[in-house]
């Protein structure tokens, strides 16, 4: 069992724990995930480590509530135990070589980047962050990314906070200024890491985005998290999640990734059911 | 005076069209007396052809003849001499191609039973002696076992009876391996595989889940800084292969692995696990292994109407146990022998609609010894389907031969291992099972545990 030691709502939908979980702290990096279970009848389901304190063993997520598991997991309190979590998977991010990085991140997404924009950021690089969200009220992590980067540019589709305007115009307008970044690192919702992979291709700036397939062992035994890169079959867990982003084909991922919208759905009601029986279980 | 019945006394089984629509256990084994009438089946041959044909050499005619007599007793001390999970074996070795293929009985009629009767001793010694080992006084000494499927768990079982303190570390969040994850309740219960687990925990070994070695920990930090005097590695086999045919990507498609860990592992046949899982109508199992009738039954369960299994070659050169075609058949599996897909077809939607396959006609054997099969131009058909499950093979995992330093594998990915003894290419490093010989079977592996535990003993006393 994993206690959660700490809890924060960022926003109404994105939520921040804490996990005690020594083993993964110990070896935890910038660009790996864990994947964690609830209890006896959950899903696998995985996160990135946003945080990690080695001397207190433990594990930072950062999450939006989107199905039954997120709910789930965002319905436990501190001193409350998860029945699983396992990691740290994947292979971290590289960053050899670089000196000035843009780090995009959209939505949630920029729970992802952060820890890459803080690695980056403690290595000595220069790094710009471009931080988008539909709008004021679903804004997190504007400290902490701040706190990581040289420049960070705020953006909201509705204009309510920073700048009106999309990632991918802020990031146009930094490469067209005469910014000469060595990488791009997109990490959000899928359609966003197409465009800014799109956005830098004439340029060849090279662009690392962190892939979010449906996985389960998240070990490579399962072949449920493949990708397409370049043409070839990869395994996301194993062999990314971050991958070239000009060589990913996007299309194929978010077609396999509404594999269950159906099922994900019926289990909506379900859903209800089993928050009823964790809040009667807290109770008694 | 023998039994001379050409026949096995008959497995008492749940009918096809009950069975198919639940998980529950298919054979539902022998009574007492079906047990020890089959018993007096058994010519106690002298030169024991049988006993060669088991790669664990069960004493087979000495146990068989306990159970003629009714001593249950002495039939389970005799075949867990041997063998550490009869009540598996019993159920999942392919008895046709080993030990019941040497049996005389077999040359005019069919062989003795030699499977059931141990399952039968298995059983019963489970529901009548549930007495729980003790914990073996403690030689002072460590040993990481990596994995937990049949090879592993033999492994610890000896190494915790010889006095080792042994840790378990198990990728999944549930241990157990291929027994929990890939086949199915309804052949091999989930509850015995526990049990098997329950014993380990009561000799003192610590099972710890969601520890991938190789991430987590690495085998040089668990000899270095954990201090554990020896490790065996039994990872298995588990990276699924997929043909490279286009369609592969749609949304339908599915490895075996994954397909029968969520409805085996992750429980998506009950109700009460969130485990999402395609509602297929038809389905499409490409291979000819026991995987392949694992995935084609539980689709059948799952409620899809057709189940087809697509095979390159003919029904004899089948790797899967006869009993389960057999079952698969009474089951409703349609069979596409002869048959390569060569195309999954798109719905226009990114889901699988059907899948093209191609005619096979036998050439001339290959290296196996099979006949070749060579495809028939222009004889292309559709069969339609909406999941499509591919169970064409799996090799070793490269995460622990990638993250240790000094361990070489040979081409296909296999561990190099010291036949004698199933050391590693590194001292104080053994492995055994599916990761040294690629997919292969339970008794193989868990022979194999046996053998390396053996070792590490040996290696340990030396040193
Ligand atoms: C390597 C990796 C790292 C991730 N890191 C984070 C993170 O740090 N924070 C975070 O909030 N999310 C992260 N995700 C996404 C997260 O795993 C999914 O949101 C999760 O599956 C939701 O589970 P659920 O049961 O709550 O929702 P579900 O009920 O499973 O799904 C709800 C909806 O999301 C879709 N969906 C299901 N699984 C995924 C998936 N893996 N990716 C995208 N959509 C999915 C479903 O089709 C459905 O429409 C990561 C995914 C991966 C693969
Ligand atoms: C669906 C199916 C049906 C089968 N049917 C039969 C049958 O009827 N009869 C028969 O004899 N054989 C059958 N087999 C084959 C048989 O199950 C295997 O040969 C046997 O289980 C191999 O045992 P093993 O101990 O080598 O490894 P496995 O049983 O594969 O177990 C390996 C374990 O190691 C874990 N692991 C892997 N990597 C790591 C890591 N890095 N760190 C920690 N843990 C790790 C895995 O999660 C797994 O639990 C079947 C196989 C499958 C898949
Ligand atoms: S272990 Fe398998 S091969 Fe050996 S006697 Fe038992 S059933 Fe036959
Ligand atoms: S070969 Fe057959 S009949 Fe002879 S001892 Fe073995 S099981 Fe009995
Ligand atoms: S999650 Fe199973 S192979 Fe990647």
């Amino acid at each position: 069992m994993f206690r959660i030691v700490n809890k924060k709502e960022l926003n109404s939908a994105v939520t921040l724990l804490e996990i005690e979980a020594p083993f993964v702290a110990k070896k935890a990096k910038a660009g790996q995930f864990i994947i964690f279970r609830v209890d006896e009848f959950s899903e696998r389901v995985p996160l990135t480590i946003a945080d990690y304190d080695r001397e207190k063993g433990t594990v930072t997520i950062i999450f939006q509530k989107v199905g039954l598991s997120t709910k789930l997991l965002a319905a436990k309190e501190v001193g409350d135990s998860i029945r699983d979590f396992v990691g740290p998977l994947g292979v971290a991010t590289e960053y050899d070589g670089f000196k000035k990085v843009a780090v995009v991140g959209g939505g949630v997404g920029c729970a992802i980047a952060y820890p890459q924009a803080k690695a980056l950021h403690e290595l000595g690089v220069e790094v710009d962050v471009i931080a988008g969200f539909r709008n004021k009220e679903i804004v997190i992590l504007e400290d902490e990314m701040s706190a990581v980067s040289d420049n960070y540019y705020l953006m909201t589709d509705d204009g309510t906070k920073g700048e009106k305007g999309f990632v991918t115009d802020k990031l146009k307008s930094l490469i067209e200024a005469g910014n000469q970044y060595d990488a791009v690192i997109a990490i959000g919702p899928i359609p966003m890491m197409k465009f800014v992979s799109l956005t830098t291709k004439p340029y060849g700036i090279k662009t690392i985005v962190s892939l979010n397939p449906i996985m389960i062992d998240g070990t490579g035994m399962c072949g449920g998290c493949r990708v397409t890169v370049g043409g070839e079959i990869k395994f996301a867990c194993v062999d990314g999640p971050d991958f070239d982003g000009h060589q990913v084909d996007f299309d194929e991922l978010m077609n396999r990734n509404s594999v269950y919208k159906k099922e994900e759905a019926d289990l909506a009601e379900k859903h209800i059911c089993r928050m009823d029986k964790m809040a009667h279980d807290l109770i008694h | 005076m023998a039994n001379m019945s050409l026949e096995k006394i008959k497995m008492p089984e749940q009918a096809p069209d009950v069975r198919n629509k639940n998980f529950e256990e298919v054979a539902m084994g022998y009574t007492a007396e079906m047990a020890m009438e089959e018993a007096t089946r058994c010519l106690n041959c002298k030169h024991k052809p049988c006993v060669s044909g088991c790669p664990v050499n069960v004493r087979i005619p000495e146990f068989i003849a306990e159970v003629a007599k009714g001593d249950f007793m002495a039939a389970y001390k005799i075949i867990t001499s041997t063998n550490a999970l009869p009540a598996v074996c019993g159920r999942v070795c392919p008895q046709e191609s080993q030990c019941e293929s040497k049996c005389v009985r077999a040359i005019k009629g069919e062989a003795v039973a030699i499977g059931r009767l141990e399952r039968f001793v298995a059983d019963w010694y489970m529901a009548n002696c549930d007495e729980m080992p003790e914990k073996p006084a403690q030689n002072g000494k460590k040993v990481a076992v990596i994995g937990s499927g049949p090879s592993s768990l033999a492994c610890a079982g000896d190494l915790a009876k010889a006095g080792y303190a042994v840790t378990i570390f198990e990728a999944f969040h549930t241990a157990g391996g291929v027994l929990v994850y890939g086949i199915p309740e309804f052949r091999l219960p989930k509850a015995i595989v526990q049990k098997e687990i329950d014993k380990l925990s009561a000799m003192g070994v610590e099972v710890m889940t969601n520890m991938v070695i190789g991430k987590v920990l690495s085998i040089d930090e668990i000899i270095d800084d954990m201090g554990y005097d020896a490790v065996f590695i039994g990872t298995g086999a588990g990276l699924p292969s997929f043909m490279g045919i286009p369609g592969e990507a749609l949304v339908g498609v599915y490895s075996a692995n994954e397909y029968l860990t969520r409805i085996n592992l992750m429980k998506a046949y009950i109700s009460d696990y969130d485990t999402p899982i395609r509602h297929s109508k038809a389905v499409a199992v490409v291979g000819g292994g026991n995987v392949a009738m694992d995935a084609a039954r539980c689709a059948k369960r799952m409620g899809a109407e057709k189940v087809y299994i697509v095979y390159r070659r003919s029904e004899k050169e089948m790797p899967a146990r006869l009993e389960e075609i057999h079952h698969a058949k009474e089951e409703g599996i349609e069979f596409h022998l002869l048959r390569n897909p060569v195309k999954i077809l798109d719905d226009g939607n990114g889901q699988v609609c059907g899948i093209e396959c191609l005619k096979m006609e036998l050439g001339e054997p290959d290296a196996s010894g099979r006949r070749r099969p060579v495809p028939v131009e222009g004889s292309n058909y559709v069969i339609d389907v909406d999941t499509v499950v591919m169970s064409i093979g799996t090799s070793p995992n490269p995460l622990i031969r990638s993250t240790t330093k000094g361990l070489e594998t040979n081409r296909k990915g296999c561990l190099v291992v010291n036949e004698e003894t199933n050391q590693t290419t590194r001292e104080g490093v053994y492995a055994g099972g599916d990761a040294v010989t690629g997919a292969a079977t339970v008794i193989l592996a868990m022979g194999a545990g046996k053998k390396a535990a053996a070792a590490i003993d040996e290696y340990l006393k030396n040193k």
